[in-house]
């Protein structure tokens, strides 16, 4: 075996060497780079660039030379507001509605994962009864597709699903969830939520199981109280990790999309309609597909989440050096 | 020995060549089906094979969410089929393929009328589609629950308030959770919108929602008092279309406002569970009594490489007798004038399905002018569009009536800038 590996590497290094004798060693990396660098630039970079000069045009034809040049007129079209705070004095009111939802949705949604996704991971490791099975059973949904989800809590939330099917049973009355605006983005709230956890607690009792244990049975020599071994020790140690899963926790909850568009399709009215849904359905499921305004609102959504990675990348290199 | 060779090499020369032929005469058709539509046409391009030696149809069957979202993308890149059937008839009129040179046109304009005018935008004036599926929006009613109820059906000439009135009265004494509903469309409002008033364009032939709030101001009241099934309208968001057939079909709903297109869906899968009839459209305080027409067409598109085989075979489609055949086969009212002139011959329908699809015909001259005007308007579908979000964002209280009806015209203002 390793005669034949052997002998492959003699033959790749013929090529190789005639290379390096060509370019020399330092530009060596760029040919090893290069095929990687092809793939980013046309599969990420170009499309970025597109985006941009898209941004900067109007009208409604597909092919970008056929699309009038508008300068900043989308961006100023999504950003014209007399009070950021009323949405109906915004003359692009369905971007700032979307803007809102996507901000109480990261809020709530972030805020309640990543607490019950550490009360679990908490949980978790301990030795409990059947470990094993409770770790799978939290991380199943998140093998689920939105898809699926999205079908799931649909036919158990619909007004003759199984939870008012449930309720009427009791005795209690069923409700119409997915018609009343502040039910429909709660339920929203809570699937994301059930759908996303498994992943954080995984990454979080991974953080759990790298906290020393020495450290714990110093506290109990210690006498420490469980509520302040978990204050002193567990928190302060399980910060690096906590802080990853809530910068990776918010730019997912940003991107949100694909679930809540399958739960509810963004209603009612606008009640559930997320910054990605806006795009969306401004470039390609209106009429006319406006391209300009679709890509000024990715634009400023990539801006946020550029500033997103940025803190986080911030915050890992200050763990990495601290 | 080499003779053998060479008539050998020559058979397999003639046979590529016969191949290469056929297949610079391959046409695609993206089709779609409400029933059954694709599946008669892909016998019926069997039939045109069989006349046109070389020409190969291929029928490419879709989801209607394709001809909606990702056609218009492939003709703009120019990576489009050859033909489809469409129902965007005046908003993709830049690709159509002008079918006057290689058709009768005077059979044409005989034999389709009105409805050419409905592929037709601006200076583009010839000949685009053949209309094969003529729809008209109506309502379907519960008759049992009728019965059952003891009220009387409104007659001819009821108006949106005395049906409103009977079905609530129905609903309240069965068991039917809703007296009314209507599809989340935009298109399926403009009948009754018109009936109350709307006009949908300005003098000069704009579009516009003037006279829209009469309708929009009722149909927010009948989702809040319940007489219309707010669940259809409340519970999506966008203009993502939903429909109240199921509801209608477990015999949930009194008065279900959808249309001709729905019949064979009803007579499938209601049987014999209760009676259901289709009623005219109801008439409005404006007067007009009107439903909506509308449907889908087929049409080929400039970017093939086949005009002559294109137009050959929608031309063959659009024979009288080849379009009687697919109209039967299909359930779908003709929008042939010598085919609905001489009557249709539904196959395969029940009693019921027979006189709904002739209730739908017989609304047809009650139909408002405005009504055909805006079905062929290029700008419709964001007009649909718009009419959809904003009238749910008012029936969810995200905005009043008369705010939400502002915001409609200034998003079809912005619109249509766009488009121009």
């Amino acid at each position: 075996m390793l005669n034949i590996i052997s002998a492959a590497m003699r033959v790749i290094e013929i090529p190789m060497l005639a290379l390096q004798r060509r370019l020399g060693i330092n530009r060596l990396a760029w040919a090893f780079l290069l095929p990687n660098l092809i793939l980013f630039g046309l599969f990420a970079f170009l499309p970025v660039i597109l985006n941009v000069f898209y941004a900067m045009t109007g009208g409604d034809n597909v092919l970008l030379a056929d699309r009038p040049q508008v300068g900043a007129r989308n961006f100023a079209t999504l950003l014209d507001c007399q009070n950021y705070l009323d949405v109906n004095s915004c003359r692009e009111d369905k971007f700032w509605r979307a803007v809102w939802n996507t901000i109480w949705f990261v809020i709530l949604q972030v805020g309640f994962m990543v607490g019950f996704a550490l009360l679990t991971a908490i949980v978790l490791n301990r030795d409990i009864r059947a470990r094993g099975f409770f770790r799978s059973v939290f991380f199943f949904p998140v093998l689920l597709s939105p898809v699926v989800v999205a079908l799931i809590w649909k036919w158990i939330l619909q007004r003759e699903g199984v939870l008012n099917a449930f309720l009427d049973w009791t005795g209690v009355g069923g409700i119409n969830w997915l018609v009343d605006a502040n039910w429909a983005f709660g339920w929203s709230v809570f699937i994301s939520v059930w759908a996303h956890m498994g992943f954080y607690t995984l990454i979080l009792l991974a953080g759990l199981q790298a906290i020393p244990r020495d450290v714990y049975e110093a506290a109990m020599m210690d006498r420490a109280s469980a509520w302040r071994t978990f204050r002193r020790i567990t928190m302060p140690l399980l910060a690096p990790t906590m802080l990853v899963v809530l910068i990776l926790a918010l730019i997912k909850g940003v991107q949100t999309f694909d679930e809540v568009y399958a739960f509810t399709g963004g209603g009612p009215g606008t009640a559930t309609t997320f910054i990605i849904q806006y795009i969306y359905e401004e470039g390609f499921a209106g009429a006319p597909r406006l391209f300009g305004l679709a890509a000024a609102a990715s634009l400023l959504v990539a801006g946020v989440l550029v500033v997103l990675t940025l803190i986080q990348l911030r915050l890992s290199r200050n763990n990495v050096d601290g | 020995m080499k003779k053998t060779i060479l008539t050998t090499t020559a058979m397999v020369a003639g046979l590529g060549m016969v191949a290469g032929a056929a297949s610079a005469q391959e046409v695609r058709f993206m089709c779609y089906s409400d029933g059954n539509e694709c599946e008669v046409y892909d016998d019926l391009a069997n039939r045109f094979e069989a006349d046109n030696p070389g020409v190969d149809v291929i029928v490419d069957v879709v989801p209607y969410q394709a001809i909606l979202e990702n056609l218009p993308v492939q003709l703009a890149a120019g990576t489009g089929p050859d033909l489809a059937k469409v129902t965007d008839l005046g908003g993709l009129n830049e690709y159509y393929l002008d079918l006057t040179p290689h058709v009768d046109a005077d059979y044409w304009d005989s034999a389709f009328g009105e409805t050419l005018n409905w592929y037709r935008v601006g200076d583009r004036q010839g000949i685009y589609g053949m209309h094969s599926q003529l729809t008209i929006t109506g309502p379907f009613v519960n008759a049992t629950l009728f019965e059952q109820a003891g009220v009387e059906m409104p007659g001819e000439g009821a108006t949106w308030d005395d049906w409103a009135t009977a079905a609530s009265a129905v609903a309240a004494g069965t068991d039917a959770d809703f007296p009314m509903a209507m599809d989340r469309s935009g298109h399926r409002v403009a009948g009754p919108a018109i009936s109350y008033g709307a006009k949908y364009f300005t003098e000069d032939g704009v579009g516009s929602f003037e006279g829209f709030d009469a309708f929009a101001e009722a149909f927010v009241g009948w989702n809040e008092d319940g007489t219309m099934a707010r669940d259809v309208w409340a519970s999506q968001g966008g203009s993502t279309y939903a429909d109240a057939a199921q509801e209608f079909i477990n015999g949930e709903v009194v008065f279900y406002y959808s249309g001709s297109w729905q019949v064979g869906r009803m007579d499938e899968q209601v049987g014999d569970f209760f009676d259901w009839q289709v009623v005219g459209s109801p008439c409005g305080p404006a007067g007009p009594c009107s439903g909506m027409p509308g449907g889908a067409g087929i049409v080929g598109f400039e970017g093939t490489e086949n005009p002559e085989a294109v137009a050959a075979f929608i031309d063959f489609l659009a024979q009288e007798d080849v379009y009687a055949e697919a109209t039967a086969r299909t359930r779908n009212l003709p929008a042939h004038l010598g085919v609905a002139a001489a009557g249709v011959e539904f196959q395969d329908v029940s009693a019921a399905a027979q006189g709904a699809l002739n209730g739908f015909a017989g609304a047809l001259p009650d139909v408002s002018p405005i009504a055909f005007a805006y079905q062929g308007y290029a700008g419709n579908r964001a007009m649909y569009g718009i009419t959809v979000e904003r009238v749910s964002q008012a029936i969810v209280g995200e905005l009043s009536v008369s705010d939400a009806m502002d915001r409609a015209a200034s998003d079809l203002e912005a619109a249509m800038a766009e488009a121009q």
